[in-house]
């Protein structure tokens, strides 16, 4: 029964990932406005952001304050070998996500001394050393940036940004994808052990190191593919933006403010910040947008711990899950 | 030659890392309070000075009249915290650092609304000087810093060994439960504690715009020197403090004379994750 039902579940949400891909489709053959897929890639970005924070910090409740870095190191190995061989989107998505993945692990390995607020300045460690790496390297421009001119766009899609929005798409639903089939297996029951109570879950047979590097490692991949296509998307990479701390802020904040809980949260919450801050960036300020950002990430982490999803369990008084 | 300056200018600059990091060294060390806001406030305090130094006043004495009024700031601060995640009790660790992560970022953006992100200074008589010392040359402002740094650490060290209020903050450190039972109330302990550690940043704040010019986002290098300062110095020693914070001087100002000024921001998160990885309960752990 129980087992049908799952299976029942898994139909629905591939068929809505399906659906969401062919939709995807169809707007790039149907919208005129270019401003469209150059703000939804943004959001996509950001559902891909969050939904990998969450693996980790979320789900086990290691917080990693250095998600810019994943990030960017993706961006940089995309914009690299781009530079190095003219490696095509798809071999520069498959090395990111490989040297982001093994960042990941690294940091993993972190998480058998550190702790807590440990693990977490672990991670911004981490971060600075990988942006004065980058830095001090000559071949990708150093603190001046590299222009990375993307290929022409094939002729279906007509522009490259509505390939990249597609690319982003096809990213976002595997995330999400990935994080639900963690958060439904043995995995995600021994992660949320962790986040409980790590002795106990030691001491009840959980392989706690083995689980704790999975995350790490498929967090920081996840990571890594969002930042991969950044170089093709703007033309240009430069430290200072790639490794900005609005990254690590916005990848922590969407899935605190829409719930940490379960895979619908960071969607929930990337979908309603990045909108919001296309908006808001638009029409008023960047400086104020993540102002905003900051004031409702205190403002949820004081008053609605559960995020959106909790609020709203409260209000329809659903039966929780767990 | 080159080195002996790289090691003295080390050392004057560890004193004013010790300065800017005791402040961190009681809140998250003896209080227990991941206070990832800490650099975020020296940053204010540094802007706090600069404004009064607008109206003509020394920087010294702007840091020092601005302590009552991060003082109280700091209780406030912890009285939230307190009544936000430690009274409610479970999972305070994740919230109260993502609280306390976005209370940094608000400080920063607030920071960059008001005055803009362009660098920012203060003017004084002993800024731009220096002095000779026998061999080397030294800027006076640094020696000013080092002054004021070494005095704050050992004020604040005589402070928790030898007063009541002082040795009562060491208490709740130590066991929280026993000051209890004493007759004290550990979280107005705990809030007056932490309303120090703020006031340090007013002063610490102003020796950072001394030392050299301040611009919003200056608070995330400092995230690096102080928690690698508070840590290597086993959390919550004083002593300890002043040493960690020379060490991590000498080292960066050695990097900074013979590799490169781009390779010594990195120093202080590559001690740091080393302290981490090898000997957690730092130098002079408890």
């Amino acid at each position: 029964m129980g087992a049908e039902r799952n299976a029942g579940g898994w139909l629905n949400f591939i068929a809505g990932g399906a659906a969401i891909l062919a939709i995807a489709l169809v707007l790039t053959r149907t919208i005129g406005n270019e401003y469209f897929f150059f703000a939804g890639y943004v959001v996509l970005q950001f559902i891909v952001l969050a939904t990998a924070w969450n693996i980790l910090g979320g789900y086990a409740g290691y917080v990693n304050f250095g998600s810019g870095a994943f990030f960017a190191v993706g961006a940089y190995t995309a914009a690299a070998l781009f530079k190095a061989f003219g490696a095509p989107l798809l071999a520069q998505l498959m090395a990111a996500m490989v040297v982001s993945g093994f960042l990941g692990f690294m940091v993993g390995a972190l998480t058998l001394r550190l702790r807590g607020i440990f693990f977490s300045i672990g991670t911004v460690a981490v971060a600075v050393i990988c942006e004065t790496m980058v830095v001090n390297w000559s071949f990708v421009g150093g603190s001046r940036g590299l222009t990375v001119l993307h290929p022409s766009a094939s002729a279906f899609f007509g522009s490259y940004t509505r390939l990249l929005f597609v690319v982003m798409t096809v990213l976002a639903v595997l995330a999400v994808t990935i994080a639900r089939g963690i958060e439904r297996s043995w995995i995600g029951r021994g992660l949320q052990a962790i986040r409980d109570s790590e002795e106990a879950a030691e001491c009840s047979g959980v392989p706690t190191l083995k689980l704790k590097l999975t995350a790490a490692t498929v967090s920081g991949a996840l990571m890594g593919l969002a930042g991969a296509p950044l170089p093709f998307y703007i033309n240009f990479i430069e430290p200072a933006s790639a490794f900005s701390l609005n990254y690590a802020v916005l990848a922590l904040a969407m899935p605190i403010i829409g719930g940490t809980a379960s895979w619908v949260g960071p969607v929930i919450g990337a979908v309603l910040l990045g909108s919001v801050q296309q908006v808001v960036t638009v029409t008023v300020s960047s400086e104020l947008n993540v102002l905003v950002v900051g004031l409702l990430l205190v403002a949820f982490v004081v008053a609605a711990p559960d995020g959106i999803l909790g609020l709203a369990r409260k209000l329809f008084g659903g039966t929780r899950r767990r | 030659m080159l080195l002996v300056d790289a090691v003295i200018a080390g050392v004057l600059l560890g004193c004013f890392y010790a300065a800017v990091s005791v402040g961190l060294s009681i809140a998250f060390g003896l209080l227990d309070v991941p206070h990832i806001a800490h650099p975020a406030f020296l940053v204010l305090g540094a802007y706090g000075a600069y404004l009064l130094g607008e109206q003509g006043m020394d920087p010294l004495l702007a840091g020092t009249l601005l302590t009552p009024i991060f003082f109280v700031l700091g209780m406030a601060v912890y009285r939230f915290y307190y009544v936000a995640f430690e009274a409610r009790g479970s999972d305070a660790g994740l919230r109260g650092l993502a609280f306390f992560f976005g209370l940094a970022f608000i400080v920063e953006v607030a920071l960059i609304l008001t005055f803009g992100v362009d660098q920012r200074m203060v003017e004084a008589s002993y800024i731009g000087d220096s002095v000779s010392l026998g061999i080397v040359r030294l800027p006076t402002r640094m020696l000013v810093a080092f002054g004021v740094a070494v005095l704050l650490t050992i004020v604040l060290s005589l402070y928790l060994s030898f007063t009541f209020t002082g040795r009562a903050v060491k208490a709740v450190a130590q066991d929280e439960t026993a000051l209890a039972l004493m007759g004290a109330d550990p979280v107005r302990v705990k809030q007056w504690g932490f309303g120090i550690a703020t006031a340090t940043c007013a002063l610490a704040g102003a020796l950072m715009i001394i030392i050299g010019p301040v611009e919003p986002g200056l608070g995330r290098l400092y995230i690096g020197r102080t928690f690698c300062v508070a840590v290597l110095a086993g959390l919550g020693s004083m002593p300890g403090t002043l040493a960690a914070g020379i060490i991590l001087g000498v080292a960066e100002s050695v990097v900074l004379s013979s590799v490169g000024a781009s390779w010594a921001s990195a120093v202080a998160f590559g001690i740091l994750l080393i302290v981490l990885a090898v000997r957690p309960a730092g130098l002079f752990g408890r």
